[in-house]
């Protein structure tokens, strides 16, 4: 096993020495000519899958092939907010597995990914939305995930200075999920990345799949930048490049790619201790640990592969930001950037084997996928393991489309931009 | 990111609302192999990297649809011509297709 284990004795070891002895977190792995199994993409959910591929299925022979470094994607450009508070069955067992292996995460790692269940609150501003909330939250409830609705007077105690009776959008309340949080997400991508190197796996950079070898209808390796390589099996888990990694095996996609974009102020005192959601206009934020308020809205809605979204979202947000929180209105931005995810045609994901063997689809993660990252990995890891579906992803197949199986929270039919 | 309508001129991206993909034709609901073609109608989707022709309404403008050619790499408009006119063109009902670049 490489590196050495953090604990309270290495910090003080290091702190004592000047912190010259701390070694690489992972190698600089050079592609093999074969692997057991190559996962496609070195985001968090491949990443995942690959520790647990190592850790929980013994398959160790595996590379993580990366086009840019890893964390350049997704992982490192959300806004790290994890919570398990879904309404339907397909969905509810799969993110409290995620929530579970979340609570267990940085001992599991052995790596300090700021883990802090400082909870959720969805606000509403209507009876119908109450309703809706209290239906999410007996269908958590009934699921074993904590779930609490609370009136205005609870949430006035937790946020004493939110603008409450606002003429058009009064907060009536909010639907409360405790055990939600943030999670540090550089450390996610690079606590999996060293988990999985110690346990043999390559990590492998600068290394973008161009191509796939298939024989007989079976994928026997991939084409690289670095070279062809081959594979007994091959995962992909490309977050918002998936329909084009795919194309690249003959395969489309229920799916669309479009931009999120995300803000950070310039740190301010702490001022808000949990992840709050507006009901009334699409806009979230928390508070990071430097003091910057981390907030988003909607996606921008149009197809997209910039990695950068347009002005008028950057307003629809800072608008909803001021409808719910005036107080921020002389805070300045910091900075605000752009992600381009998989929006799927129920706004779900899919974690299942595709119609060429040998190759296995890990997509569609929407704007939600920070916080599946753990199960994500975990159940990806037994598909491409054992060849058949992990128990909490059974719902999430590519041919659910077809059989008129769709998992759509929102209810607004195949429209991606409004998942 | 600003769209050349053909009715109104350049205008702000915000008066606009997307659809999606303007290539996919909705298939004969009495061909043998109907429900895979509604299948693919419905859910597939090119989701190209590049230049894509996409319907777009003009919602606080002339209320017009439009198909719009866009690189999706770059948010560079190649091309805004009516909905109307394309699909006139494609069933070969050809009236003149009006075309405006930005
Ligand atoms: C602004 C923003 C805010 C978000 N906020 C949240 C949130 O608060 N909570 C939440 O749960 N989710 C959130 N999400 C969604 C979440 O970030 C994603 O769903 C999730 O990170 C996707 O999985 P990933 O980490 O594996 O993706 P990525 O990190 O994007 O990994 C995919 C990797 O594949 C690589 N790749 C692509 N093509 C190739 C190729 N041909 N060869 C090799 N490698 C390739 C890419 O370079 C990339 O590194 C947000 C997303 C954005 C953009
Ligand atoms: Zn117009």
């Amino acid at each position: 096993m490489a590196g050495q284990s953090y604990s309270i004795f290495s910090v003080l070891r290091e702190a004592l020495r000047g912190h010259s002895g701390w070694g690489p977190a992972w190698r600089e792995a050079e592609p093999k000519p074969r692997y057991d199994a190559i996962i496609v993409g070195g985001g968090g959910h491949g990443l995942a899958t690959a520790y647990y591929l190592a850790r929980h299925y013994g398959i160790r022979d595996v590379a993580v092939l990366e086009k840019g470094w890893i964390g350049s994607g997704n992982v490192g450009r959300n806004t790290t907010i994890v919570r398990s508070n879904y309404l339907l069955p397909g969905n509810i067992p799969f993110y409290e597995t995620s929530m579970k292996l979340w609570e267990g995460l940085e001992q599991d790692l052995n790596y300090n990914a700021m883990v802090s269940q400082r909870g959720i609150l969805n606000l509403y501003h209507s009876d119908a939305q109450r309703d809706a909330y209290a239906r999410r939250g007996n269908a958590m409830r009934l699921h074993g995930v904590d779930a609490e609705l609370l009136d205005s007077a609870q949430v006035r105690r937790m946020y004493p200075w939110l603008d409450y009776d606002n003429a058009r959008f009064p907060i009536k309340g909010g639907l409360l999920q405790r055990r939600a949080g943030t999670v540090r997400h550089d450390a996610v991508a690079w606590g999996y990345a060293r988990a999985a190197d110690r346990l043999g796996v390559d990590i492998v950079q600068n290394c973008e799949v161009t191509g796939f070898r298939i024989e007989g209808g079976r994928c026997t390796g991939v084409e690289t930048t670095r070279g062809a390589i081959g594979a007994g099996k091959v995962g992909l888990a490309c977050a918002g490049n998936s329909s084009r990694v795919a194309a690249m095996a003959g395969l489309t996609l229920p799916i669309e790619s479009h931009v999120l974009q995300a803000f950070v102020s310039e740190a301010v005192k702490p001022v808000i201790d949990g992840v709050m959601t507006f009901g009334a206009g699409h806009f979230y934020i928390s508070q990071s640990d430097k003091g910057g308020l981390v907030f988003g809205g909607d996606i921008d809605g149009y197809n997209s592969y910039a990695q950068r979204g347009n002005l008028p979202v950057v307003e629809d947000v800072l608008e909803g930001g001021m409808a719910l929180m005036p107080r921020i209105g002389r805070v300045r931005l910091l900075r605000s950037w752009g992600g381009i995810m998989d929006m799927s045609m129920d706004g779900s994901p899919i974690i299942d084997r595709t119609p060429v063997d040998g190759l296995y689809l890990n997509a569609g993660w929407c704007y939600g996928g920070f916080k599946a990252t753990p199960a994500s990995g975990l159940c990806f890891a037994h598909l491409l393991a054992r060849d058949e579906p992990h128990a909490d992803a059974r719902a999430y197949r590519l041919d659910r489309f077809a059989s008129g199986h769709m998992i759509d929270e929102k209810g607004v039919g195949n429209q991606p931009n409004l998942h | 990111m600003r769209l050349a309508c053909p009715c109104c001129g350049e205008r702000s991206l915000d008066e606009f609302t997307f659809l999606g993909d303007a290539s996919v034709t909705r298939p004969d609901p009495s061909a043998d192999d109907a429900a895979g073609a509604f299948h693919a109608y419905a859910y597939l989707r090119r989701n190209a990297a590049g230049p894509s022709d996409e319907l777009w309404f003009h919602n606080t403008g002339c209320h017009a649809w439009l198909v719009v050619t866009r690189d999706t790499r770059t948010h560079e408009i190649l091309g805004v011509r009516l909905a109307q006119d394309v699909a006139l063109a494609r069933t070969g009902n050809r009236k003149d297709v009006r075309e405006t670049s930005a």
